[in-house]
């Protein structure tokens, strides 16, 4: 028998105040993949998200961890493999950078522990991968918005899971951040057998980091498959109900809308 | 870029800053006492005068006003998590607008001493039950709600206040607006809130990482493995519960629950770790200080110590703020 997925789901159904997200959705994540999550405003990507991260209940079906039911889990066994990167975040209490980006070790910590070198290592090290490097010390509200956003994706690769849960990583980013940090994750999944699921708004994203993509068209329809089956212009017109042409470029095919 | 005090540095200060207080609460009085009659007394010397002083009026007072201010001071501070908003105090759900109004009505009934704190600590629990099972109701449980159900409750019973000061007496009304104010010579629990807060300090303190972890929001910190449900629960009841201790202990003492955690916070981060058990000592020794000068400023007349909490704190407190460079 072979080892059962990372995270899987069986006939998963989600549905947000009535309407359906996804309706009978089977994953079976395994390391090393990078799966991105497209679809118009509003059609559920968070929401799915949330669900695979354990955070609201499903409506049908089953989210398997390691082969073990996901909602029988406690949390910090969850929090310690599976990383949320959210949309938003408070932060009207104050807190420096370091102390922000710790709190992902939070999981990883026992009871008792304080954070040891190793984790305060960890945290250095994934600020310098986001460029804040030098601002430690800063309170986290002087940061931009822009940085603070690096700042939460520090704090998730500080945490370091095994599944990478991303809700627009690309949000608020330069486009040189964009890229780099995208690298970043596509080269944990295929060196340190991580497995990451990303909701974006680029196809184009998509379309070089990725391998597999979901399609949610908004009424529980989905199209879940590797990229040279499901990512073309035709489906990308349907998902977006507008006109989206290819454009043959050296890194391949790009779609932009009409 | 602010400076911040390392963390034990700054809580050897605050333990340092208790014990003056401490000596300074049990020096000064009507009968000054030098202070090497004040420790021959706490060693168990001493001459009578200075013994029946130390051990049976001031001590007990000095210790009650340490375990109010702490109490206040770490209330306010998990509060601000509670709520994730800077501008909570223990008082902003209602809890002492119970106690007041428990209290207010048996001083108008004229009854006096363990009657008065009993009934102002049935009220705080009425309060925070009403404001519990409301704010539940059957959504979530967002700070917002909590808040917004906290206010309104609290505004109810001061209306409740404002009645029962109209209808009271002359006689009563002193002791009344006196109460309302904060004033620790109604003295009664003993011990009891000294033990509260050490108690209620050693069931915090090994939560403190949890706490800087949801004060980043509860989504996140359900993602980091937080069951914030429950968690959310315990912090208000604990809160809750420190707070009807030190108003049933002494009144409605305003400012020390609200300013002491963002002292700490400008002064060393916002790690709870340092932050609760710096709450209080500093709140403690604080409200020992201002309880001290509101005794012996006008003496024998007696100042409410809430009056005395402001005058000391409120210069102290702009003057943190405005040493901060850049917003909090």
């Amino acid at each position: 028998m072979s080892a059962p997925a990372l995270l899987e789901t069986r006939s998963l159904t989600v549905n947000i105040a009535g309407k359906c997200v996804c309706g009978n959705f089977n994953l079976a994540l395994n390391p090393g993949s990078c799966i991105g999550v497209l679809g118009s405003n509003g059609v559920g990507k968070t929401t799915l998200l949330h669900s695979l991260a354990g955070l609201r209940p499903v409506d049908n079906g089953e989210i398997l961890l390691n082969g073990l039911p996901l909602r029988t889990l406690p949390r910090r066994r969850i929090a310690q493999q599976i990383g949320l990167l959210m949309q938003q975040q408070e932060d009207s209490l104050p807190a420096t950078v370091l102390e922000t980006a710790l709190i992902g070790r939070h999981p990883h910590i026992d009871f008792w522990r304080w954070e040891s070198h190793n984790d305060v290592n960890l945290a250095r090290r994934a600020l310098k991968l986001v460029g804040l490097d030098g601002l430690e010390q800063r309170s986290q509200t002087q940061l931009s918005g822009g940085e603070r956003r690096r700042l939460a994706i520090a704090t998730i690769v500080t945490q370091d899971p095994q599944i990478f849960l991303l809700d627009e990583p690309t949000h608020q980013l330069d486009p040189h951040h964009q890229l780099a940090l995208l690298r970043h994750f596509a080269l944990l999944a295929r060196t340190q057998a991580r497995a990451i699921i990303m909701s974006l708004h680029d196809a184009n994203l998509a379309a070089r980091f990725c391998d597999q993509v979901l399609l949610l068209f908004g009424d529980g329809e989905l199209l879940f498959g590797s990229l040279d089956k499901i990512l073309n212009s035709e489906n990308l017109s349907r998902l977006y109900q507008t006109t989206v042409i290819p454009v043959k470029w050296s890194g391949g095919t790009a779609y932009l809308p009409k | 870029m602010r400076e911040r005090l390392h963390p034990l540095p700054l809580l050897s200060a605050l333990v340092a800053l208790t014990v003056i207080a401490l000596c300074v609460a049990l020096a000064v009085g009507s009968v000054p006492l030098p202070l090497h009659s004040v420790i021959s007394v706490l060693v168990g010397g001493g001459d009578p005068l200075a013994r029946t002083l130390v051990l049976e009026l001031r001590l007990p007072r000095a210790i009650t006003a340490f375990a109010t201010g702490g109490l206040l001071a770490l209330a306010g501070a998990l509060m601000q998590v509670l709520l994730r908003n800077p501008l909570a105090d223990p008082y902003i759900l209602g809890v002492s607008g119970g106690a007041a109004v428990g209290a207010l009505l048996s001083l108008l009934l004229g009854v006096a001493g363990y009657w008065v704190s009993g009934s102002a600590f049935l009220g705080a629990l009425i309060s925070m039950l009403i404001v519990f099972v409301l704010a539940h109701g059957r959504g979530g449980w967002t700070p917002t709600r909590l808040l917004l159900t906290g206010i309104v409750v609290a505004f109810g019973w001061g209306a409740a206040i404002s009645l029962l000061l109209v209808l009271s007496d002359n006689a009563s009304l002193r002791s009344m607006l006196f109460w309302l104010m904060g004033d620790l010579s109604y003295r009664s629990g003993g011990w009891l809130p000294l033990v509260v807060v050490i108690a209620g300090l050693a069931v915090c303190l090994p939560f403190a990482r949890h706490l800087n972890v949801l004060a980043r929001g509860e989504t996140l910190a359900e993602a980091l493995g937080i069951s914030v449900r429950p968690f959310t629960i315990a912090i208000y009841i604990a809160a809750s519960l420190f707070t009807a201790v030190a108003v049933t202990e002494a009144g409605a003492i305003g400012f020390v629950g609200l300013v002491v955690p963002h002292m700490l916070r400008l002064l060393s981060g916002s790690d709870h770790r340092t932050l609760l058990p710096g709450a209080v000592l500093l709140g403690g020794s604080l409200l020992m200080l201002a309880d001290t000068l509101a005794r012996s400023m006008l003496a024998p007349q007696q100042l409410p110590v809430g009056v005395v909490t402001a005058a000391v704190g409120v210069p102290l407190f702009l003057y943190l703020l405005n040493r901060a460079r850049g917003p909090l």
